[in-house]
């Protein structure tokens, strides 16, 4: 497979599936583990059609023939509560896989059920696996799968899918199931009498103009329980009919209750003999935990302490090892390159030199960052602290909108944005995870420190400190500001009511762990061989052409066009063109500018030329534009991949190009007005 | 009539040992009775577990912000006007 193909699955390319089986399940059951588990890297990840959602698809080969998985989003229900379970519904109904395999978590398996009960209400052939009995067993519940089977009819596989057991039977089951249906016979759930009757009338008003492929049977249900999408779809269909099924659920508004408490007595009834629960009402090891973790004080002090040492992680070992490859792949690229190429033009050393290798590679030396903040998230969020630090931080993410969800990203985007926006992945809702991808490239991440640290003390001397903590606090400011801004427009302030489930703590599984690192690494090497290649290659063009130096580049040449709106903030040319160059790399804001004010080779020469160029109104205007400035090259080829979206990316690149240089203009006036 | 049918959507005006959720202290162990609110509210909490006459155990509530319970084995951190809205009568233990 080429790249190409690689990073834009064309339709026509993907193999004619056999067979399509559907992973349905609620969250937390494991579900991505045995997705990824059977599909691996043939996996690739886009939106759901008009959606926010992500779709995952993926293939595995069994007996010669390929067999297409498609990984539904985790939802509790088949209701219209959220995006996700529509993105479910309007799938299973819809496209009707051949078969849907269902994971269900054998620690919690009464609600766990409470999706068959509604998916049994569809078309649909289903194969359930069972999955997590090694926790369920350490819980002292036992399960007799084979009852299990029995009593639901259905086909009933037992997995533990973090130790790779029952994934290859689930998949064989569920083919099985597909050439011979007669393995899914399953007994259905039935309402309470009364409303046996309601339903029945209903069904008899609307059946005739139920839309294909809706299910009548399962469109009554749903307006019995009250689902607003149904609800508004057949009010459109009946017109003038609508009013005789109206007066009914008007008499009927309490029987969602009473529909969903039928389900679980369903349930218990199915679950009865197949399992033996301990006596309920024990404090387990996972609510012990819990005192210490959700505490008010002790679990902000906890979360602090992982916090901490996720950084020190960081500078001990990430840090030198970004500069070891920085030394080794790109300088030392460079000059061995520079070696290999000393009979060729000089354009294609060039182009290699400063080009390919400087883009690519310095986003390649991202990769040891990248690794141990992926490392730590995988491992929290397997072990189960995630939706804890979530708890704890979720009063002071409420100020902004967003959920404790979001603050694990934006705090990692201190380090770098890039695994920021990767690490949005763990918020549900597809809109608060579009506005956390938005606010985060105004985290200001080590690269603009750097630069801050280096030019903060050649413009402001001794008042340095003052100056980047005010910077870092506009940032942060910004960042606020803006959360509660993207919270009206994109939710329209809307409060969506909390409810998240504490998954039980567990040891971390290293398969599962190393498996997602892995994947997401793929990932990000695929970025980096695609559109960082192609965005590096043409910015130095544009730094080269047709001159052959930066001042008579096209780059400069736009810099100099630029040079009257850059008055505005008191900028020369020179310093747009650097503000330019970091796109690639936020560090390149300095060497551009040594080159451009013709610094000596040393360091110190750049505070000689550049101390006095600039007032200081104007030099602060440079470095809060610097700091606010659009997100680099690796960061916004992370958010089109993670939107899976052009418009949300230039949106972004757009927004924080108006932030910046609004901010930018505002402080030069201001402080040229106050005579500073 | 004095009292109220306990499924009363108005929580405090239900029977007198129906409280809300969030007013009874951590570690208190009590039955749901009533769920009040909109369709979309009741579909949520139905599919996480709460439904009349299941057991729940209060782990976290401090008063303020977000609380903890236990339903049918999930724990399940609930918004404060969530849990308002989930009328229980506590078992004596």
């Amino acid at each position: 497979m080429t790249l190409l193909t690689l990073a834009n699955p064309a339709a026509e390319l993907l193999p004619q599936p056999a067979l399509v089986i559907a992973l349905a399940g609620q969250p937390n059951v494991g579900k991505s583990t045995i997705f990824n588990d059977l599909t691996g890297e043939t996996q690739y990840v886009s939106n759901w059609p008009g959606k926010t959602s992500e779709q995952k698809i993926g293939f595995v080969h069994s007996h010669g023939s390929p067999i297409q998985l498609v990984d539904l989003p985790g939802t509790y229900s088949l209701s219209a509560n959220s995006a996700d379970e529509r993105v479910a519904r309007d799938y299973l109904i819809r496209q009707q896989p051949d078969v849907v395999a269902l994971i269900v978590n054998a620690t919690a398996l009464e609600r766990n059920l409470y999706l068959l009960a509604e998916l049994l209400a569809l078309p649909v052939k289903i194969v359930i696996g069972l999955n997590m009995l090694d926790s369920a067993a350490q819980q002292g519940i036992t399960i007799e799968p084979h009852v299990l089977e029995a009593a639901l009819g259905l086909p009933v596989v037992p997995m533990t899918a973090s130790k790779a057991q029952g994934v290859t039977a689930l998949l064989d089951a569920a083919i099985r199931l597909a050439q011979d249906p007669s393995a899914c016979e399953p007994t259905r759930p039935e309402i309470r009498a009364d409303h046996r009757s309601v339903l029945e009338q209903i069904q008899h008003l609307i059946s005739d103009h139920v839309p294909a492929p809706y299910p009548p049977s399962w469109a009554a249900l749903k307006l019995l329980e009250g689902d607003r999408e149904v609800t508004e779809l057949l009010q459109a269909h009946l017109g003038e009919q609508w009013e005789p099924v109206h007066a009914i659920l008007v008499q009927h508004d309490d029987a969602a209750l009473a529909i969903a408490s039928g389900r679980y007595e369903w349930i218990g009834r199915m679950l009865r003999v197949a399992v033996t629960q301990p006596r309920a009402g024990q404090l387990t090891l996972t609510d012990r935990i819990d005192r210490a973790a959700t505490h008010p004080i002790w679990g902000i002090l906890i979360l602090l302490g992982i916090l901490g040492l996720l950084f020190f992680l960081t500078y001990a070992l990430g840090t030198p090892l970004q500069t070891w490859l920085d030394v080794q792949l790109v300088q030392g690229g460079g000059a061995w390159a520079v070696a290999q190429l000393s009979t060729a033009p000089p354009w294609l050393t060039g182009l290699l030199v400063h080009g390919i290798i400087a883009g690519v590679g310095t986003v390649l030396t991202l990769l040891p960052i990248l690794l141990i903040f992926f490392a730590s998230l995988s491992f929290l969020e397997d072990v189960g602290y995630m939706a804890r630090a979530a708890y704890v931080m979720d009063r002071f993410m409420h100020l902004m909108g967003l959920h404790g969800k979001s603050f694990l990203p934006i705090f990692l985007g201190f380090g770098c944005n890039v695994p920021a926006v990767m690490g949005t992945r763990m918020i549900e809702s597809p809109k608060a995870r579009l506005t956390t991808i938005l606010i985060t490239p105004l985290v200001p991440c080590t690269a603009r420190l750097a630069v801050i640290a280096t030019l903060a003390p050649i413009f402001f001397g001794k008042q340095a400190l003052w100056v980047s903590w005010g910077l870092i606090a506009l940032n942060l400011v910004l960042l606020t500001g803006l959360g509660i801004g993207l919270h009206e427009g994109l939710m329209g302030g809307e409060h969506k009511a909390f409810i998240m489930e504490m998954p039980l703590y567990q040891i971390p599984r290293l398969r599962t762990i190393a498996r997602s690192l892995w994947l997401r690494l793929v990932d990000f090497m695929k970025m980096a061989g695609t559109i960082i290649l192609v965005v590096s290659v043409a910015l130095w063009a544009l730094s080269t052409f047709p001159g052959g130096s930066i001042q008579t580049s096209y780059l400069g040449m736009i810099g100099q066009k630029l040079e009257p709106f850059g008055r505005v903030m008191g900028l020369e040319w020179p310093m747009l063109v650097a503000l330019l160059a970091s796109f690639v790399r936020k560090e390149n804001t300095i060497p551009t500018l040594a080159v451009l004010y013709g610094a000596g080779a040393q360091g110190a020469g750049l505070a000689v030329v550049l101390g006095s160029r600039l007032t200081q109104p104007a030099a602060l205007a440079f470095l809060a534009v610097q700091m606010l400035f659009i997100p680099c090259l690796a960061t916004l080829a992370t958010i089109r991949q993670e939107t899976h979206s052009w418009r949300w990316t230039l949106f972004s690149l757009g927004l924080l190009l108006v932030i910046s240089l609004t901010a930018g203009v505002i402080i030069y006036q201001m402080g040229t007005l106050l005579g500073l | 009539m004095l009292i109220k049918p306990h499924t009363s959507a108005i929580p405090g005006k239900a029977a007198s040992t129906d409280v809300p959720l969030s007013q009874l202290p951590p570690g208190t162990i009590c039955t749901v009775t009533a769920i009040s609110g909109g369709n979309e509210l009741v579909s949520r909490l139905a599919c996480m577990g709460f439904t009349p006459g299941i057991e729940v155990i209060l782990l976290q509530n401090i008063g303020r912000g977000l609380l903890i319970a236990r339903v049918r084995e999930t724990r399940l951190a609930l918004g404060r006007g969530e849990a308002e809205k989930i009328l229980v009568r506590p078992i004596n233990t």
